[in-house]
């Protein structure tokens, strides 16, 4: 007995632009459209200061999306407000969506606790830096929803590098032997830091590793958000109709360093990645809003004027926040701290400097 | 003679072994062309090839398994844990097989293998990027454990241990990574392994201590010489398992002994060397034994983090405090 299988691949919005049949709907929809294009804007933009504070001093390590901005926005516009991101590290995009702020992304990469404490997106899960381990929580809070009877899916985000770790397997597996309403998005940028695809596994696709655990799997065009954002609603509705986990493989492209603290040019032409800005999935977009009458040179303008100054104010807020007490590391430890620490907390209050004064 | 980082002198160790022992080879995350993400197998990708530096998929568990496999049919890897947050699901592997390989089939199989893992706080880095783990490794029966405190004690112990018949963990302090310069002679000498080394001789209190808090013990000493107190330093250098001998020798000079970790105080290594001499050389105490340590709570990020790593001045503030006793 042989098992055949076939992976589909969807592509909706062709590299320069063109707009295939199946695009159907969502190709009308010019709000839609427009939103997508703003919110890839602002994660560029958002990426591009965030990386200009690094270099300076102001930010700690920080791992930008640049080139990947199509698959937060296209996953995360296709959930509910009541449905889970458990995302990776690069996923700020989506993120964003779903109103964590951009002074809280700063505070994170800058250093502090508080950056996990959503304002909003109270029950979203923080950044997740332990490749794998985040999706077995999404398959558990997927559990969790089938148990109580609540529509809600869980998202989460995994990379291709991830896919050949343990917990990538083991919480695919159990997601099919469970049922459970999950989505696992694997952002395949091409790059696990400097390992390319190839080394990392010699699976044809990635999205055939859904096959293995007996659940559905395809990939999209990573790079073109109506793709992603289709691909991912129909999956995101099929779990929330008690039909099952997908797991959807986005091909897209690291067009940056893996984080501030790689240096790429060790390890990667800097020619292909010239070459790669052709699929990029910014101007695609842009090209057809233009093409079809849905925006303008002045909107544009209007538009980075916009996020740059939100970006500012985002800034202006995280380098206005005062530094966290040497309290706030015996802080939520527990529910309550135990008496046995409070000696310890003493020598720490002891021998902190007078809080203030960003960086030392 | 040339003065070269902890870094560099790993890359050294590693590439002097590789020329000497083809046996020798290296598995884990973007150590080839990348060189290691920090740089600690600069190189030698490009000189030993990549089927004996191997780029590894992300798979800490599978590394340390791997390893495993090879070490016990007559290879000698040596695998990197990218970052030492990340070595918890090969710790499966480490207490389940390497440590017990031998004993579990008398003697049969071997596993004589290296586990690398950069650890610590202190290079701002991101989450999960700066902890102190080794008294878990120390707890497992049949693992060595080893943190060395400069470059040259660094070759030297990293030569050791991929020569030693049985599996090591190398644990290597990210802060003394490119912190300072020393003479490192390339001679392939190895340094014993179960030894501690005494950095600093002095008669007044004994102070013990372990990778990269080493250094800041090292800064003490020279403010407590100005306030006429001569710290004696024991650099622990394999914390398991441990040359006692050295540190009761000094303890029972000094009269006082100190401990300084960067790791969480519960359960840490400092309670066992302070039950140590608690049971051996009490009555050679002048003062009680103390520890200065991390607290036990998360290794905060990076804001917060010189609050947590004992501090130059908390080490001199437990010292002073000792010597007041008695
Ligand atoms: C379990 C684990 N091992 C190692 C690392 C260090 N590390 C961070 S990102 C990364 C590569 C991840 O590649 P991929 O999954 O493709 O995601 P990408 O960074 O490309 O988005 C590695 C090895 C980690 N964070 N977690
Ligand atoms: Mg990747």
């Amino acid at each position: 007995m042989g098992v055949d299988f076939h992976i589909d691949y969807l592509q909706l919005l062709s590299p320069s632009g063109q707009l295939s049949d199946a695009a159907g709907e969502i190709a009308r929809d010019a709000e839609l459209l427009v939103w997508f294009h703003r919110a890839m804007t602002r994660a560029r933009l958002f990426d591009a200061k965030a990386i200009a504070l690094q270099r300076t001093g102001q930010l700690g390590t920080f791992a930008s999306a640049l080139g990947q901005e199509a698959i937060g926005v296209g996953v995360a516009t296709a959930m509910e407000r009541d449905d889970l991101l458990v995302p990776s590290y690069r996923d700020h995009a989506a993120q964003f969506i779903r109103g964590v702020t951009m002074t809280e992304i700063l505070l994170y990469w800058g250093g502090d606790e508080r950056g996990s404490d959503f304002a909003s997106a109270r029950a979203d899960f923080p950044i997740c830096v332990p490749v794998g381990t985040q999706v077995a929580h999404a398959v558990g809070a997927a559990y969790a929803f089938k148990l109580r009877k609540e529509e809600r899916v869980a998202v989460s985000f995994i990379g291709d590098g991830g896919t050949g770790n343990g917990g990538f397997y083991e919480a695919l597996n159990m997601a099919g032997a469970w049922r459970v309403p999950v989505v696992v998005v694997v952002n395949n940028n091409g790059w696990a830091i400097s390992t390319p695809r190839a080394l990392g596994s010699a699976a044809e696709t990635l999205a055939q590793k859904a096959i293995a655990a007996g659940i559905e799997g395809l990939q999209v065009d990573g790079n073109d958000v109506l793709a992603v954002h289709q691909a991912t609603h129909k999956a995101i509705e099929k779990a929330r109709d008690g039909g099952g986990p997908t797991l959807i493989e986005a091909l897209s492209y690291r067009l940056g360093d893996h984080t501030t603290a790689d240096d790429a040019t060790r390890y990667r032409d800097p020619e292909i990645v010239r070459a790669e800005w052709v699929r990029e999935p910014v101007g695609r977009l842009r090209t057809l809003l233009v093409a079809r009458g849905f925006w303008s040179k002045e909107q544009e303008t209007a538009l980075l004027k916009d996020c740059g100054e939100e970006v500012d104010r985002a800034v202006a807020s995280y380098l206005a926040t005062a530094a966290p007490s040497c309290d706030s590391m015996f802080d939520n430890l527990f529910a309550t701290l135990p008496a046995s620490m409070l000696r310890q907390r003493d020598e720490a209050r002891h021998y902190a400097p007078t809080p203030g004064g960003r960086h030392d | 003679m040339t003065e070269i980082t902890l870094v560099e002198a790993i890359d050294l160790a590693l590439g002097h072994e590789m020329a000497r022992d083809p046996t020798v080879v290296l598995l884990g995350e973007d150590i080839g062309v990348n060189g290691g993400v920090f740089r600690a197998t600069n190189g030698l990708q490009a000189r030993f090839g990549r089927e004996r530096v191997i780029d590894a998929p992300l798979a800490e568990a599978g590394i340390a398994g791997a390893a495993i496999g090879m070490a016990a049919m007559g290879l000698k890897p040596v695998a990197e844990i990218q970052f030492s947050g990340f070595i918890y699901p090969a710790i499966d592997q480490m207490i389940n097989h390497a440590s017990r390989l031998r004993h579990r089939t008398c003697g049969r199989l071997t596993c004589p293998m290296v586990l690398r893992s950069p650890c610590g706080a202190g290079i701002h880095a991101p989450e999960h990027h700066s902890e102190s783990p080794e008294a878990m490794f120390a707890h497992i029966p049949g693992l060595r454990v080893v943190m060395p405190s400069t470059p040259a004690r660094a070759y030297g112990l990293l030569l050791a241990a991929i020569r030693d018949p049985d599996p090591v963990v190398f644990l290597e302090p990210t802060r003394l990574y490119r912190l300072f310069r020393e003479e490192v002679v390339d001679d392939g000498e190895a340094l014993p392994l179960d030894a501690c080394f005494v950095s600093r001789e002095g008669r007044d209190a004994t102070v013990v201590t372990w990778g990269a808090s080493h250094a800041e013990v090292m800064n003490a000493a020279e403010t407590l010489t100005n306030r006429s107190v001569e710290i004696e330093v024991v650099d622990l250098a394999t914390l398991k398992p441990y040359d006692s001998e050295t540190i009761l020798k000094s303890v029972e000079k000094t009269g006082r002994c100190v401990i300084v970790h960067e790791a969480p105080r519960t359960a840490g290594l400092g309670a066992e060397i302070a039950a140590e001499v608690a049971e051996r050389a009490l009555y050679s105490l002048l003062a009680p034994v103390t520890r200065v340590t991390g607290y036990d709570v998360v290794v905060p990020l990076s804001r917060l983090e010189k609050q947590y790593m004992p501090s130059v001045e908390r080490i001199v503030g437990a010292v002073l405090k000792s010597m007041e006793a008695a």
